[in-house]
């Protein structure tokens, strides 16, 4: 996969506090990224910072290997889902939709299309061997221009040929008439195809439409933001920002303020969406769930720092610090000392584990999650303890046992009254050991 | 069969229930009755009517006939609004950009420079325009009585009331509109266009309606800045009390009413989004 944005070493300081320390990622073309942290870590600057939302203290953003600080917002083949939606209330939903398309078609961003064709053309020229093809080039560049300038050109020139053609026919002939009446027709079927603002018209209506179908919106085109649901105006926003065919999509908590089944649902979409729009996602949340759901990468971030980098399995399954595995899931968290290679001690019990290299006793902290443990009679392993509290939790039940170091959570679908003394097992790959930070 | 009563005891509560209500809107339906509902038919009657003997009235439509044959009357009516039009745009002009700019304040500066705006109608106007006055008389007296002076007089006295609709309307919108317009590659421009203008119309058209009408009618700005110029104002007083002719100046006055009507009319038919109201939520 193709590197598309980096951050290199990027901070921020809103006066006195600080709210990036010093951000490095990497992000691929078409890759789900999560930035997932709890409020208040800096994730939600950081998407602003690449949306151009927010100059960053010190730092570079690059996209494609550029640096992108310098270019405004509008100017940047980013769009962005606002958290709070930030539909336009004067707006119905199809006008909401192609406000994006309305925005691009105008003179500035003509100009905007010749100057890149142009820079294109540059690069080709100056490569090329012989000045034959440079002038080859060279006329291809202004046909190009031409074409962008007035679309028409070629029908126009078509038209001009065929009056050249009239002009020319003998007067005095018998067929004079008919010919010249067929020549006038050829000339009225060129210009039906000629680019008139109907035309434009249609075509922005058709890709409004295609747009609104792609969020099941269809029927809604005239409906006023104010008489949607939360859900229908996150989908208007979405549509909104994908209309304009961006490189990267960023998703500010774009599902925090709709219900859990509407939540999940629209995970669901925007997954499905982005596989097939094939377009980068760089989206905020910090609902681990929700980051574990979608994410090919997850970048959990907390007090302006990244902690660590992964798939989501990786993440979930090897910690790399106990923020990362307290935030992520449920988890008992241990102290306790490596003794060598595959070998792990707490509460004074040696226990085989599949982790290395680290110093020989080394303090560690151990992770174990609740759903890897398993109460079984009372004897049948090194710790045990008494059931503490019991609580249901539909799936599951969560089941807390005290034990004479500490107190084990544990998610088990057996019911075990409470007061009742067990022992809690776990196998060698279920324990979890982390550098201490 | 039992639940009859029930049914008539609740809604009897429901009843109690709506009355504090509607008690709060009796004071502005008595000054409303008193006093521009029965004044408003008062001069309707007196402009129609005249009075043949003791308490006799005959209807006539004479009084408007005579003001529109009184070309003089009529230039002094054309005079009034047209300066009063200049005098909106001006504060149109002028209003804009500056509650435009307050928006973009901190909000302490907002407060100080919105308290600034309002400042000068503490003192009263009667004051002011003879503080006018007295700097024209000490710059260049010849202004005085010129539409310069008139216009500046106005444009100084209702400015506050075409900046203060405007701001309340463009502070209210949410600012995340404006990065969502250039995240969508909307530069400042369009952005301007496309979102902000339409959003603020309601706020324009109230504070043009704000302006217009006292400028069209006012007195004292034409006595003390125009040097006695007639405007309409004052030739409505005069009728009244001058000549004690109540049913003529009723009439200049219904006529200005209804020129005003329709012009605040088709005004209003510009705010092409009046039926989306400003989103509650925040």
């Amino acid at each position: 996969m193709k590197k598309l944005i980096e951050l290199r070493n990027v901070t921020k300081a809103f006066g006195e506090n600080v709210v990036l320390k010093g951000i490095n990622l990497e992000i691929y073309e078409n890759e789900f990224v999560t930035l997932l942290g709890p409020s208040g870590c800096g994730k939600t600057t950081t998407l602003r910072i690449i949306g151009g939302f927010v100059d960053p203290s010190s730092g570079e953003v690059l996209l494609n290997e550029k640096n992108i600080l310098d270019i405004p917002a509008h100017k940047r083949p980013t769009n962005t889902v606002f958290q709070r939606y930030a539909l336009f209330p004067h707006l119905d939903v199809f006008e909401n939709v192609a406000f994006g398309l309305r925005m691009h078609s105008n003179k500035v961003n003509i100009q905007m299309q010749i100057n890149k064709l142009k820079e294109d053309y540059q690069l080709k020229i100056e490569h090329a061997q012989d000045s034959k093809t440079k002038k080859l080039l060279k006329d291809e560049l202004n046909n190009e221009i031409e074409l962008i300038k007035d679309p028409n050109i070629h029908l126009k020139l078509k038209i001009k040929t065929i009056k050249e053609k009239i002009q020319a026919l003998d007067k005095t002939s018998a067929d004079y008439k008919t010919l010249k009446e067929n020549y006038q027709k050829e000339i009225k079927t060129i210009k039906a195809d000629f680019e008139t603002p109907k035309v434009r018209e249609q075509r922005l209506t058709d890709k409004v439409m295609k747009y609104l179908a792609m969020v099941n919106l269809q029927g809604y085109e005239r409906r006023s933001v104010h008489k949607l649901s939360g859900g229908q105006q996150q989908r208007v926003a979405i549509a909104r920002a994908l209309i304009n065919e961006p490189k990267v999509l960023l998703l500010d908590e774009p599902l925090a303020a709709l219900d859990l089944k509407l939540r999940q649902e629209m995970q669901y979409e925007l997954k499905e969406i982005q596989r097939n729009a094939g377009i980068t996602f760089i989206f905020v949340t910090h609902d681990q769930e929700e980051a574990l759901t979608m994410s090919d990468k997850i970048v959990v971030m907390n007090d302006g720092e990244i902690q660590q980098v992964g798939k989501p399995e990786d993440i979930y399954n090897e910690p790399i610090n106990t923020f990362v595995a307290k935030f992520i899931g449920e988890s008992n968290i241990i102290e306790g000392i490596m003794i060598d290679d595959y070998i792990v001690e707490f509460d004074g019990v040696k226990y085989p584990c599949v982790d290395y290299g680290f110093k020989r006793n080394q303090d560690v902290d151990i992770v174990l999650r609740p759903e890897d443990l398993d109460i079984v009679p009372l004897g049948t392993s090194p710790i045990s303890g008494v059931v503490d509290s019991v609580a249901f939790k539909g799936v599951h039940y969560e089941i807390d046992v005290k034990t004479k170091d500490r107190i084990y959570t544990i998610h088990t679908t057996d019911y075990q009254p409470e007061g009742k003394e067990v022992s809690v097992s776990f196998e060698k790959e279920d324990i979890h050991v982390m550098e201490k930070w | 069969m039992f639940q009859g009563p029930l049914s008539i005891a609740k809604r009897e509560k429901r009843k109690i229930k709506a009355k504090p209500y509607t008690f709060l809107g009796i004071p502005y339906y008595v000054l409303l009755t008193s006093l521009i509902v029965i004044p408003l038919i008062l001069i309707i009657f007196y402009s129609i009517t005249i009075q043949e003997q003791g308490l006799y009235y005959k209807f006539t439509l004479d009084y408007f006939t005579q003001f529109f044959s009184e070309q003089e009357f009529v230039r002094v009516m054309a005079d009034s609004i047209i300066l009063a039009i200049i005098t909106t745009l001006i504060c149109l002009i002028i209003g804009y950009p500056l509650a435009y700019y307050i928006t973009k304040r901190r909000p302490i500066t907002q407060a100080i420079l919105i308290l600034l705006i309002t400042a000068p109608m503490w003192i009263n106007m009667l004051i002011r325009t003879v503080a006018w006055k007295q700097i024209f008389d000490m710059i260049n007296p010849s202004l005085l009585g010129s539409d310069f002076a008139i216009i500046l007089g106005m444009v100084y006295v209702f400015l506050p009331f075409m900046v203060l609709p405007i701001y309340t309307v463009l502070s209210k919108i949410d600012p995340l509109l404006y990065e969502a317009s250039a995240d969508l590659g909307g530069s400042n421009m369009k952005t301007f266009r496309k979102v902000t203008l339409p959003l603020s119309i309601s706020g324009v058209l109230s504070g043009i309606t704000m302006v217009l009408l006292p400028a069209a009618t006012t007195m004292v700005i034409p006595r003390y800045l125009g040097q006695n110029r007639v405007l309409i104002g004052t030739l409505i007083e005069r009728k009244f009390y001058d000549s004690g002719n109540w049913g003529y100046g009723a009439a200049i006055a219904i006529v200005l009413s209804l020129i005003i009507m329709i012009m605040v009319f088709f005004t209003k038919k510009l705010d092409r989004n009046k039926e989306i109201e400003h989103d509650e939520k925040t």
